[in-house]
């Protein structure tokens, strides 16, 4: 009795383990599971926050289609290897990898792996199994900086800034431009403060800048510190990654704010109806994936007027930031009238424009 | 009521015990964890400690992250023993990885079988030459290596970010902060095919026993653990105590520098603004909780190793955020730590005396 | 120029508060013969601790007091390791840091994006007026004005009264201490109890007064660099002071030094504070007489009452 008993129970219990088994997989034929690599935790409120933003809001536009997981505060190099394959031999489909350093590994992985679909974010390698996509930062700071030039009264601005690649110098270069398109006297100072996560740090250069007189301050690392650190002295703030407003009510004139989930849905999409095909993506604020966040009440009206328009500008194409004519630090010109900088030369940017103070060393 | 008090001799059963004690007391806490965050802790401890190798890639990694602690920590603990304070292997790796990066950079258009010992040998220059800085400053000036060496942490790694992100950046890599790849003849070879398991783990190995020869057999490991257990004593037996420093920082630095080569020419391929994700600093703990003793060391880099793994496998499978892994791990090396009490001291339950007082009566 | 002074002055003072609670801590700490490597564990904890609760009460104090209670807490569980259970101090500081990391990113999971209006400085009336002194002393933020009570307070504590000396006496030699009579375990308890309660104020200054959000990892090495300034002082408070701001004030010259825009590599310049740091205290430690007598015999050994 005793006996037949737990029989029966074991044999309810397989029938159970099976049942699942085959739901799961089932739920797995139609399903595809996407992988995310971020390399700083989701809480940095930064970059990677904003990544898991949007690959939330794919999760909420797919529904019960995708199955997302994401392995956070991944070191470059080494480490990522082994994170990036594990999502690959664990039946993922499609694996995001959110960070420059990626790029080696990513590429490596995919080697291995032809069937499943890598995307890597603001690398430059790319294969017949990996995209790149990175956004078109600059738009959104260039129409910052223009914000930022009206609203200056000493002419001074300040950039806080972590590392000194070609992206973050788009970003310096693109916020002086649109700064000096409405006030040619502007001049942007620079500080690095290597690291990509130091909230005290950027704080501490913040206060230099204000302390030198800049009236605007801006960053291009992690954390709220900027914004917080120009509303206590009461200048202005321009954020970065994500509308800041709320750290700094009164001063933040705006933001350049990420925005992933369109396209990660897209391609999602993409790869669940077999059409995915490697592309070199760049989008901008035309795409939706770098806004400008509101800006803040004390910006008159014109200025409003004059930035609606260049936003605009920007989405039919008929204004590129780095458009000529532009002169470097030495007053030289280096982009002629009539023509604008090419992609290539956008990525991998070196150099400073006319109005940014401090060298870069050579 | 419970007394504690030493043994007469350390006792020999609880030395191989105590860390049995420590990783049971650790899966009854993450049964408690994952029952109170709703989990299913046979799932959990699935996915900690048995997912991440359960198969040969798995394990091949379990490897490429237990060499360099393994390595660092068995040179470390030699200074250890005597209190010479290296906390900064971190940096003693980074600019390893410089000097031993750097040459194969130096000579990329090179095919040569001779390249890679020279880059063995140039990391392990490299760290020496680093390790020797505070070393220099503690026998010369008398200044704590303590913070010479943590400090020197932060300059070598900023200065291999300055190298990264200038003189040594990739001439085609659009000015992003990487090296070149280092060419084939400059990576180390994989010793089990079908992983990323490379020579690191064989030198680890040879480390390991090497150590073990030093501590058990050398005069001079004699001298060190003389020096480590009494200052005077060894002064007094006309040791000089700077030699030992010497030799301390010397070999921790040498060690933690072919690490960090191994690191670079291993796993990574090339120089990167960073080259380790703290195994200097893990490096430290491995030591202890393997009793700066190379076979302790061997096990415990294993078991750190497995933690990290099993962290991101908790991620993967549960879905349980990074932050729990450090929780966990914290906790582990709290109970081996604790439980190591046990080797020296033992538990006496007294009987109550006639004598009362408050503490008394509540237990 | 005066503007830029007072500036590089009041940013230095900033810059220095956090390192000045936990390296005051500290200090006080390894006085009673125990080396705590835990700082930044503890320091983190601190911040994440009292963010949330000013968060959630929406009172900054409770969360400055959360703080405190929070660096105590983790102090006590290292004072637990290496005090009763005779753990390395080493091993168990560093466990310690691992620990409080991971713990506090959990704690923060629901903290990440909350803002919070950080502790405002108190303007002294007409006082805070004069020129120069007036926002360099008189409209600095309450916790600033704190740590000056602590040094002050700390210093009068170890060298002027019985139980400083007490507790001197413990780092020197426990063994005579406890031949004395004195319950040595209880003393270090006290000290290192004392020393994650600075340190969580460290951790309260930087997530409530000097950056008032919570991000993971938001200490970023301050604690690491509170530890080594102790040893910078060669164990005395005063020093401790004169470290924190020359280790905040070189952070900040070389900011000021970017931001005018000079040709140095900007890795190179941040170097400077740790190099700074390093070859003031190989000025200092040339007299092996100072050191000597003020560091703690028997720092970072392990001492149980019955050997």
């Amino acid at each position: 009795m005793r006996l037949m008993n737990i029989s029966k129970l074991l044999l309810i219990s397989t029938a159970g383990v099976m049942s699942a088994i085959l739901s799961l997989a089932a739920l797995g034929a139609d399903s595809l599971k996407i992988g995310f690599v971020y390399v700083s935790p989701i809480g940095d409120a930064g970059w990677t926050y904003q990544h898991d933003q949007g690959r939330l809001q794919m999760e909420e536009a797919l529904g019960g289609k995708v199955e997302t997981k994401y392995i956070e505060s991944v070191p470059e190099g080494g480490e990522s290897e082994r994170v990036i394959r594990q999502f690959a031999t664990d039946g993922y489909g499609l694996v995001f990898t959110t960070s420059f350093g990626y790029m080696n590994p990513t590429i490596k992985v995919a080697k291995q792996f032809p069937k499943v679909v890598f995307e890597h974010a603001t690398g430059y390698k790319s294969a017949k199994n990996v995209g790149t996509y990175v956004a078109r930062f600059y738009e959104g700071r260039y129409l910052a900086g223009i914000v930022a030039g009206k609203m200056t009264k000493s002419n001074v601005a300040g950039y806080v800034a972590a590392f000194p690649i070609p992206e973050v110098l788009r970003g310096i270069n693109a916020f002086t431009l649109g700064m000096r398109s409405v006030n040619p006297d502007a001049t942007v100072k620079v500080i690095w403060v290597n690291s990509w996560f130091d909230p005290g740090r950027e704080r501490e250069a913040a206060d230099v800048f204000i302390a030198q007189g800049a009236d605007v301050v801006t960053h291009h690392t992690d954390s709220t510190a900027v914004v917080q650190a120009a509303e206590e002295a009461g200048v202005w703030s321009v954020g970065y990654h994500s509308d800041m407003s709320k750290y700094g009510p009164k001063s933040h004139l705006t933001a350049a704010t990420h925005h992933w989930g369109d396209y990660y849905t897209k391609v999602a999409e993409e790869v669940m109806g077999g059409n995915w095909a490697s592309t070199d993506i760049w989008w901008g604020i035309k795409e939706g994936m770098i806004k400008l966040a509101p800006l803040n009440q004390a910006v008159p009206e014109d200025v409003a007027k004059h930035v609606a328009e260049k936003e605009a500008a920007i989405k039919d194409g008929s204004l590129h930031p780095f458009q000529g004519p532009i002169k470097n630090q030495a007053g030289e010109e280096v982009v002629a009238a009539g023509t604008a900088l090419t992609d290539e030369d956008l990525l991998k940017m070196e150099w400073y424009v006319e109005g940014v103070e401090g060298k870069l060393p050579k | 009521m419970l007394k504690i008090e030493p043994r007469p001799q350390p006792s020999k059963q609880m030395a191989y015990l105590s860390p049995l004690i420590a990783v049971g007391l650790t899966l009854v806490t993450g049964v408690i964890f994952s029952l109170l965050v709703g989990l299913n802790p046979l799932s959990a401890f699935h996915a900690f400690f048995i997912s991440p190798i359960d198969d040969l890639y798995g394990l091949g990694e379990l490897g490429v992250k237990a060499a360099p602690l393994m390595l660092i920590a068995v040179g470390l603990a030699i200074g250890f023993r005597s209190n010479v304070w290296n906390i900064g292997a971190e940096g003693q790796l980074t600019f390893g990885a410089i000097c031993g990066g750097g040459l194969a950079l130096y000579f990329y258009e090179v095919e040569s079988a001779w390249i890679l010992p020279i880059m063995i040998l140039g990391g392990a220059v490299g760290g020496m030459l680093w390790a020797s800085i505070p070393a220099f400053l503690r026998t010369r000036f008398n200044t704590n290596e303590i913070l010479v060496s943590l400090m020197l942490n932060y300059v070598a790694i900023l200065l291999l970010s300055y190298l990264v992100h200038d003189p040594w950046r990739d001439p085609d890599g659009f000015n992003f902060p990487e090296s070149r790849l280092f060419s084939d003849s400059a990576l180390l070879p994989v010793v089990l095919e079908g992983t990323r398991l490379h020579l690191g783990i064989i030198i680890a190995l040879i480390a390991v026993v090497l150590g073990w020869i030093f501590v058990r057999k050398s005069f001079v490991g004699y001298q060190m653990q003389v020096a480590g257990l009494a200052d005077l004593a060894a002064l007094y037996a006309g040791f000089k105590r700077k030699r030992m420093v010497w030799i301390g920082l010397l070999v921790g630095g040498g060690a933690a520098g072919i690490a960090g080569l191994c690191e670079v020419a291993g796993p990574i391929g090339q120089l990167l603004p960073s080259v380790s994700p703290g195994y200097g600093y893990a490096a430290i703990i491995v030591a202890f909780v393997g009793r700066l003793h190379p076979i302790g060391i061997l096990l415990a880099s294993l078991l750190m190793s497995l933690l990290y793994l099993g962290g991101e496998s908790a991620q993967m499978d549960l879905g349980l955020p990074s932050a729990i892994t450090g929780v966990f791990q914290g906790v582990l090396l709290f109970y081996l730590l604790g439980a190591d009490l046990f080797i020296n001291f033992r538990v006496k339950i007294t009987k109550t005396v006639a004598t009362r007082s408050v503490g008394e009566v509540a237990s | 120029m005066t503007e830029t002074m007072v500036g590089i002055l009041l940013a230095t003072l900033g810059a220095g508060t956090p390192l000045v609670f936990a390296a005051l801590g500290e200090l006080v700490t390894e006085k009673s013969g125990v080396l705590n490597l835990g700082v930044e564990g503890m320091m983190i904890v601190g911040a994440v601790c009292g963010f949330a609760v000013a968060a959630e009460s929406e009172n900054l104090w409770l969360g400055v007091v959360m703080s405190v209670f929070a660096g105590a807490g983790m102090a006590l569980l290292f004072g637990i390791l290496t005090l009763t259970f005779q753990a390395n101090q080493v091993a168990a500081g560093l466990a310690l840091t691992i620990f409080g990391i991971g713990l506090s990113a959990y704690i923060g999971l629901d903290y990440t994006s909350v803002a919070l209006t950080g502790i405002q400085q108190i303007h002294v009336p007409v006082l805070s007026d004069i020129p120069v002194i007036g926002p360099l002393i008189f409209s600095l933020d309450p916790l600033l004005y704190l740590s000056f009570v602590a040094f002050g307070a700390i210093t009068y504590f170890l060298y002027k009264t019985k139980t400083g000396l007490l507790l001197r006496a413990v780092g020197e030699s426990p063994e005579s201490a406890v031949s004395l009579g004195y319950p040595v375990i209880a003393i270090r308890y006290m000290a290192v109890l004392f020393g994650g309660a600075m340190a969580g104020l460290g951790g309260a200054y930087l997530a409530l007064v000097y950056t008032p959000l919570w991000v993971e990892a938001m200490t970023a090495g301050r604690g690491w660099i509170a530890l080594a300034l102790v040893v910078f002082s060669t164990w005395r408070p005063a020093r401790v002071m004169v470290g924190a701001y020359l280790f905040g004030g070189v952070t900040i010259i070389q900011f000021h030094v970017q931001g005018f825009g000079v040709d140095i590599p900007s890795q190179l310049l941040s170097m400077l504070p740790y190099l700074a740091t390093i070859v003031v205290l190989v000025l200092i430690s040339r007299d092996i007489n100072t050191i000597r007598l003020n560091a703690p015999a028997s720092l970072g050994k392990a001492y149980h009452p019955s050997v």
